[in-house]
């Protein structure tokens, strides 16, 4: 239970680390919370060559408001994030998420960008960058582009991003008014990886819902949308009735494994329930805020 | 493999040491610095008997390299308190039985400070949310939110 040996790097600004990357090679790794990354070394499931550590990159740690999005910088401590007022007013669907993810002592040295591109299909910040369609800044030495979320993620722990990019930070379009949100998920006990998990965000007018992204963790390699669950919900009355509907759909169009935690069956039972549920809670934020 | 010199302060202690980069620091802690209070379970972060504070925060120093410690304040159970001059937390545990075979008790104690130094006030279910961070198994739980609001009690000025 101890890990490989490896190369230690230790950066000192953002153009150091992207420096190393580059030359250490494809074997190497950035080293943020290493609260993923740790856990896989001591099991030796995992050796990179070298690790750079990107723990004093203080440039990566920021969360600011930029021409109506906002910006959380990848170093980022989950715990940060969960107290930030800023992304709590931005983004609440973030901030409920972020309660889910494992324990305070792991949220206390895990960061945004570590989770977010571990790409753990059964992690929250994915589903969370799906539902309020996210954009990752992805950098590498002297470049920078932008990935919308869902051409981020590929499958089970793989991401779009090249050995030599790293993820520097995600950007939330500010929630519309009166959009209503919800996290929930089924874990066998508080704190370990979720069954399944759903991040909806939800818009009504009138009583008619008129945008609704319905994203689930569990679901096979990757987290993803299941587009035929929103179908059941845009344009039709905020009910119990409609949101029912979407919970039949989601538990029929979701992918998830059978394992020896849960049964394939099982989990489209709790994707259902949980597709009802969240988007119920949706429906009545949307109403407090209208 | 090249060694990395690292200076960590450990219960207001300072300690340079020349270290490989993959020493976790629950064993810098246990072997380089000889404080053997910090207990090693699962050692991929599940279980969470290897907690300590690090810049008063609980970490899991199983899944965390002594490397990325260098500057940084460790706290371990041993600044604590002492068997006769006990820090509340401990008098409450003792008291309720809030520990059997004393195995997590280093780790749950270090929980309940962070807890306690955040929230003097803690509701049941503000207690037990903290401590799951933490498998016990030989309280059921029960006896260690007992202690623990016994001791957030005490810290406040009230009971006995």
């Amino acid at each position: 239970m101890k890990p490989p040996p490896f190369r230690y790097v230790r950066a000192g600004s953002l153009e150091d680390a992207l420096s190393a990357l580059a030359s250490e090679g494809d074997d190497a790794r950035l080293l943020a919370g290493g609260q993923s990354l740790i856990a896989m070394m001591n099991l030796r499931l995992v050796r990179p060559s070298a690790l750079v550590d990107v723990n004093g990159v203080s440039e990566l740690d920021f969360i600011r408001s930029e021409n109506g999005t906002l910006a959380v910088g990848a170093m980022t401590r989950l715990s940060a994030a969960e107290g930030s007022q800023a992304i709590a007013s931005a983004c609440p669907l973030m901030s409920e998420a972020i309660g889910h993810i494992a324990h305070r002592p792991i949220r206390n040295r895990g960061t945004v960008g570590g989770n977010l591109s571990h790409a753990d299909p059964s992690s929250e910040l994915p589903a969370v960058a799906l539902a309020v369609d996210a954009q990752m800044v992805v950098q590498k030495n002297g470049a920078v582009r932008r990935v919308a979320a869902d051409d981020f993620f590929v499958g089970a722990l793989t991401t779009s991003m090249a050995p030599d990019e790293a993820l520097t930070a995600i950007e939330l379009p500010r929630a519309p008014d009166g959009q209503g949100w919800s996290f929930m998920e089924v874990s066998p006990r508080k704190g370990d990886y979720a069954l399944v998990g759903v991040a909806v965000t939800l818009s009504v007018d009138d009583g008619r819902c008129n945008a609704c992204r319905v994203v689930y963790t569990g679901n096979g390699d990757r987290t993803r949308r299941i587009p035929e669950a929103e179908g059941a919900v845009v344009g039709e009355a905020a009910s119990a009735a409609t949101f029912a509907a979407a919970g039949d759909a989601a538990g029929r169009h979701i992918e998830p494994n059978s394992d020896l935690h849960a049964s394939e069956q099982y989990r489209r039972d709790i994707a259902a329930a949980l597709t009802r549920r969240a988007l119920a809670q949706a429906a009545a934020r949307c109403a407090q805020e209208g | 493999m090249n060694k990395e010199q690292v200076t960590v302060t450990v219960n207001g202690r300072q300690y340079e040491r020349s270290v490989e980069p993959r020493r976790l620091l629950s064993d810098f802690i246990r072997e380089d610095v000889g404080l053997t209070g910090t207990h090693v379970g699962c050692e991929h972060g599940i279980c969470g008997t290897c907690t300590v504070l690090m810049n008063g925060q609980t970490v899991r120093s199983c899944l965390t390299f002594a490397v990325q410690a260098h500057g940084a304040e460790i706290t371990t159970v041993e600044s604590l308190g002492t068997p006769t001059s006990m820090h509340p937390l401990q008098e409450a545990f003792w008291e309720h039985h809030g520990l059997q075979c004393g195995f997590c008790t280093p780790a749950m104690l270090l929980t309940a400070k962070e807890l306690l130094d955040a929230n003097p006030s803690p509701t049941r279910e503000e207690i037990q949310e903290a401590i799951s961070s933490n498998l016990c198994r030989c309280t059921g739980y029960q006896t260690i939110v007992e202690a623990v609001e016994t001791a957030a009690a005490r810290i406040r000025g009230e009971g006995q």
